[in-house]
C-alpha cells in the first residue's frame, strides 16, 4: 500500500509549504460527491489524525486517511501545465475498477 | 481531469463547490487580477507572461474591441475611439471632468452627473465609461477562468478610498456587465493594507502613500476590532511617475544642448528617460544615448544625485497632500503606526527616503508597490467567498463535531458538510430526479460519518413538492446546508427552474453527549473497507434498478420491434439482474447489467432507426437541409 509524489510535485508541495510557513505534509484523500461520484481532496496537514497512514515520499510526508485509502491505494501525484493553467493530478491505478463506483450515478431519486 | 491546488486543512471541497475568487485593481492606467492558490496570493499573467493590462480600450471600425496592449497600440493612429483612463469618467458628469477640452474624444450626454454619466461617441456607437470598464474587467474575468480552470465565484474590486456613491455605483454595473458577481468593493489603501497583513496586526493609525503613473493618492486608516476605518484623504490627480520621466526628458534636452525637438525625437527621448528613470531605482547613474532623426547623437549619464535634485520639488509635493489629510485627520506624523508604498513610482529611492523621514520610520515596501493593490483584493475576495485561509480560524469559532448530509438512492449517504467545519457555514450541492415525470422530492437530513444512512443518525426529513415534470436526470436541485453560529441548522432545495423551494429548520448535535459522538466517529473509522465495498454495492444496485425501468418503459413502448425470440432473451437478462440485483455479489450485477446491456443494443438501435424515420418521413431535402 501507498501513496506517492512525482518528483515535479513534490517539488512543488515543498516550495508551497515553505511559503505558506507551516505544515507537516500534504493530505490527499476523496470526497463523495453527488452526481460527480468521487471528487478528490488534496490539503495541507498541519497534523496527522490518530487514524491517518502517513507515507514518505521524497522526504514529504503523504497522509491519507482510512476511509479514503481504498479509492486512492497506489496513486502517484504530478504536477502538471496546461495552458495558462497549472495544478496537481492524480494518476490513480483504481480509477480502472473503480470507474464504476466513480460514473456510476449516484444521482439522487428521491421518491 | 481537472488540475488542483491544495487546499487549507479541512476546505477541500467538490470541483462544483470550489470557489474560484478573485481581487480586481481597476487602475486609472493598468489594470490587475489576482487570487489565492494553494495557500499563496499570486497576480495572474497573462499568455505571454505579462501581469499588467493597460486600462485601454479601442473600438474599432470593423466592429472588434481591443482591450489592453493590443488597444494601447492604436492609440496614436485612432485617438478618438481609444479609451484610456477612463476610471476617470466613471460616475461623472461633463461638468466633473477636469480639462475634458483638451481630450481626443467626442463627448455625449450630460453636463452633470445628477442627469446621468458622460458617454462617449465612438464607431461604434455612443460608450458609456461602465460599458468601456466592462471591456477591462471582462479581458480579466477571461483570463483568470482560463488561469484557474473554471468559472469564477466572485470578485473584490478595488476603488479609490475618495469615489462617491456614484462612482462606486458605476463601478459596480461595470462588473455586473461583465458577468463578474461582485462580493464588494474595496478602497484600494485598505487592500493594500490587507496585503500587508496589517488587519491580522496590531490596532492603530496607518498611511497608504500610493504614487501611480498619473496620480498621487494618499490615505490615512485606522485599524480597529479587524476593521480599516478610512480617516482623511488627500492627494493630486495631476501628479504621478510620468512627472518624474518629464523633469528627466527636459534635463536630457538641456543637458545635450538640444534645440527644440521633432515629436517624433520627443517620443524617443522619453522613452529613455523613463528607463534611466528605472535604471536609477537600483544603480547610482544611468548612461542615457540616443541617435536622434536630425543625425545629432544624445550621450549623457544621469546620476542619482541629479535625479533627486531635479525631482525635488515633485517629492516635495506630494508631502503636501500628506500633511493636509494628516491634519484633516487630527493627527500628527508619529502617531502613524505603519506606511504601505504603492504604485511603481514609489520605487524611487529619493520617495522612499523623502516618506521615511517624513513619518520618521521606514515605509513597508517588501511587496511589489504595482501589484500590492490586487494581492489585497484577492486575499479579501478569498475569504468573502468562503475559502478560509491559514491563521484566520477565530477563537470564537466553534466546529461541527460529525458529519451533516442527505440521504440519496440506494439509502447512501453524501455528505454535504464535512465534519470539523468551522460555523458559520454554508455548503451547496446539486442534485438530481431518478425518475421520469417525478414532481417530488423526499429529503432526509442525516448526521453521521458512515456511507449507508441506516448507520447515521436521523435529524429531519422534508419534501420539496411542484416540481415540473422533467426526465430522469434532468431537473436540477440545489440543496443548501447551512449552519449558523449559534448551531443552528436549515437546509433548503430549490428546483432551479421553476424556483419552487422548501426547507426545514433543525438543531443537530444537540441531544448528543460527547461519548456519543466519539463513537460514532470511531465507527466510521472502524468500517472504513466495508463501507467502501457497501457503498459500490449499493450503487451498482440502484444503477441495475434504474437500467431495469428503463428497459421496461422502452419495451412497453415499442415492443413490436423484437421478435418473440428477441424479447424472451430481454426477458431473460432482465430476470437474471432482478435475481442477482439484491445479493452482495457486485460482480454479478455488473456481469448481469452488462449482460442486459448487450442484449437490448440491438433493441436500442431499432427504437433510434424508428424515430429519426419518423422525423425524416414525408419530409422533402431541401426542408431537412434548411
Amino acid at each position: 500500500m501507498s501513496v506517492t509524489l512525482s518528483e515535479r510535485a513534490a517539488e512543488h508541495v515543498a516550495k508551497f509549504i515553505a511559503k505558506r510557513g507551516k505544515g507537516i505534509g500534504i493530505r490527499l484523500g476523496v470526497k463523495t460527491s453527488g452526481c460527480s461520484g468521487m471528487a478528490y481532496k488534496l490539503e495541507f496537514a498541519d497534523a496527522a489524525e490518530v487514524e491517518d497512514v502517513v507515507f514518505d515520499s521524497h522526504g514529504l510526508k503523504v497522509l491519507v486517511d482510512p476511509k479514503s485509502l481504498p479509492y486512492i491505494d497506489g496513486t502517484e501525484l504530478d504536477y502538471a501545465k496546461e495552458g495558462l493553467n497549472e495544478g496537481f493530478k492524480f494518476n490513480n491505478p483504481n480509477v480502472r475498477t473503480s470507474a464504476v463506483a466513480v460514473s456510476r450515478s449516484t444521482c439522487n431519486g428521491f421518491q | 481531469m481537472a488540475l488542483l491546488q491544495i487546499s487549507e486543512p479541512g476546505e477541500s471541497m467538490a470541483p462544483h463547490e470550489h470557489r474560484l475568487a478573485v481581487g480586481i485593481d481597476l487602475g486609472t492606467t493598468n489594470s490587475l487580477v489576482a487570487t489565492v492558490r494553494s495557500g499563496q496570493t499570486v497576480v495572474l499573467n497573462d499568455e505571454l507572461g505579462r501581469p499588467l493590462l493597460p486600462s485601454v480600450v479601442h473600438y474599432g471600425a470593423d466592429g472588434h474591441v481591443d482591450v489592453g496592449f493590443e488597444a494601447q497600440a492604436r492609440q496614436s493612429v485612432d485617438p478618438r475611439n481609444t479609451i484610456v483612463s477612463v476610471k476617470r469618467f466613471m460616475g461623472r458628469g461633463r461638468r466633473d471632468i477636469a480639462h475634458i477640452e483638451s481630450m481626443p474624444y467626442d463627448f455625449a450626454g450630460n453636463d452633470n452627473a445628477a442627469e446621468g454619466m458622460v458617454k462617449l461617441r465612438t464607431v461604434q456607437g455612443v460608450k458609456s465609461p461602465v460599458e468601456v470598464s466592462a471591456e477591462i474587467l471582462g479581458s480579466l474575468r477571461a483570463r483568470a477562468e482560463a488561469s484557474l480552470g473554471g468559472q469564477l465565484t466572485g470578485a473584490v474590486i478595488t476603488v479609490p478610498a475618495y469615489f462617491d456613491d456614484a462612482q462606486r455605483q458605476a463601478t459596480k454595473d461595470a462588473a455586473r456587465l461583465a458577468g463578474l458577481n461582485v462580493l464588494r468593493l474595496l478602497n484600494e489603501p485598505t487592500a493594500a493594507a490587507i496585503a500587508y497583513g496589517l488587519d491580522n496586526g496590531a490596532e492603530g493609525i496607518y498611511a497608504v502613500y500610493d504614487l501611480g503613473g498619473g496620480t498621487f493618492d494618499i490615505s490615512i486608516l485606522k485599524l480597529a476590532k479587524g476593521i480599516f476605518q478610512v480617516l482623511a484623504t488627500g492627494g493630486d490627480s495631476a501628479l504621478g511617475g510620468d512627472d518624474f520621466d518629464h523633469r528627466v526628458f527636459c534635463w536630457i534636452i538641456e543637458a545635450a544642448k538640444l534645440s527644440p525637438v521633432s515629436p517624433h525625437d520627443a517620443r524617443l527621448l522619453q522613452t529613455r528617460a523613463r528607463e534611466a528613470k528605472e535604471y536609477l531605482t537600483v544603480h547610482g547613474e544611468a548612461p542615457i544615448n540616443a541617435r536622434l532623426s536630425t543625425g545629432e547623437f544624445v550621450d549623457v549619464k544621469l546620476t542619482s544625485e541629479i535625479f533627486t535634485e531635479i525631482t525635488r520639488t515633485l517629492v516635495q509635493k506630494t508631502l503636501g497632500p500628506t500633511r493636509k489629510a494628516l491634519r484633516d485627520a487630527g493627527l500628527s506624523p508619529d502617531e502613524v503606526k505603519g506606511v504601505v508604498m504603492v504604485g511603481g513610482a514609489t520605487r524611487m529611492p529619493q520617495i522612499q527616503k523623502a516618506v521615511g523621514e517624513y513619518f520618521g520610520r521606514e515605509p513597508l515596501n517588501n511587496l511589489d508597490p504595482d501589484r500590492v493593490v490586487a494581492l489585497g483584493a484577492a486575499i479579501q475576495a478569498n475569504l468573502l467567498a468562503g475559502n478560509r485561509a491559514a491563521g484566520d480560524d477565530w477563537l470564537l469559532l466553534d466546529v461541527i463535531p460529525l458529519s451533516l448530509g442527505i440521504e440519496t438512492m440506494g439509502g447512501l449517504t453524501e455528505k454535504i458538510i464535512p465534519r470539523n467545519s468551522t460555523i458559520p457555514v454554508a455548503r451547496a450541492q446539486e442534485f438530481t430526479t431518478f425518475k421520469d415525470g417525478q414532481t417530488a422530492m423526499a429529503l432526509h437530513v442525516v448526521q453521521g460519518e458512515r456511507e449507508l444512512v441506516s448507520d447515521c443518525r436521523s435529524l429531519a426529513r422534508f419534501e420539496l413538492r411542484g416540481m415540473p415534470p422533467m426526465v430522469a436526470g434532468a431537473a436540477r436541485i440545489r440543496v443548501t446546508f447551512q449552519v449558523d453560529a449559534d448551531g443552528l441548522l436549515s437546509v433548503t432545495a430549490r428546483e432551479q427552474t421553476s424556483g419552487h423551494e422548501a426547507r426545514i429548520e433543525v438543531k443537530p448535535s444537540y441531544g448528543l453527549t460527547d461519548d456519543e459522538v466519539a463513537a460514532m466517529l470511531k465507527d466510521g473509522f472502524s468500517h472504513t473497507t466495508d463501507d467502501a465495498f457497501r457503498r459500490a454495492l449499493r450503487e451498482a444496485q440502484v444503477e441495475a434498478q434504474r437500467l431495469i425501468e428503463a428497459v421496461q418503459s422502452a419495451l412497453k413502448a415499442d415492443a413490436h420491434l423484437l421478435s418473440m425470440l428477441e424479447r424472451a432473451h430481454v426477458d431473460a437478462c432482465v430476470a437474471k439482474l432482478q435475481a442477482v440485483m439484491m445479493g452482495d455479489d457486485r460482480r454479478a450485477i455488473d456481469a448481469a447489467m452488462d449482460a442486459l446491456g448487450k442484449g437490448t443494443a440491438e433493441f436500442a438501435a431499432r427504437r433510434m432507426n424508428q424515430s429519426v424515420q419518423r422525423a425524416l418521413s414525408g419530409k422533402k431535402i431541401e426542408e431537412l437541409e434548411s
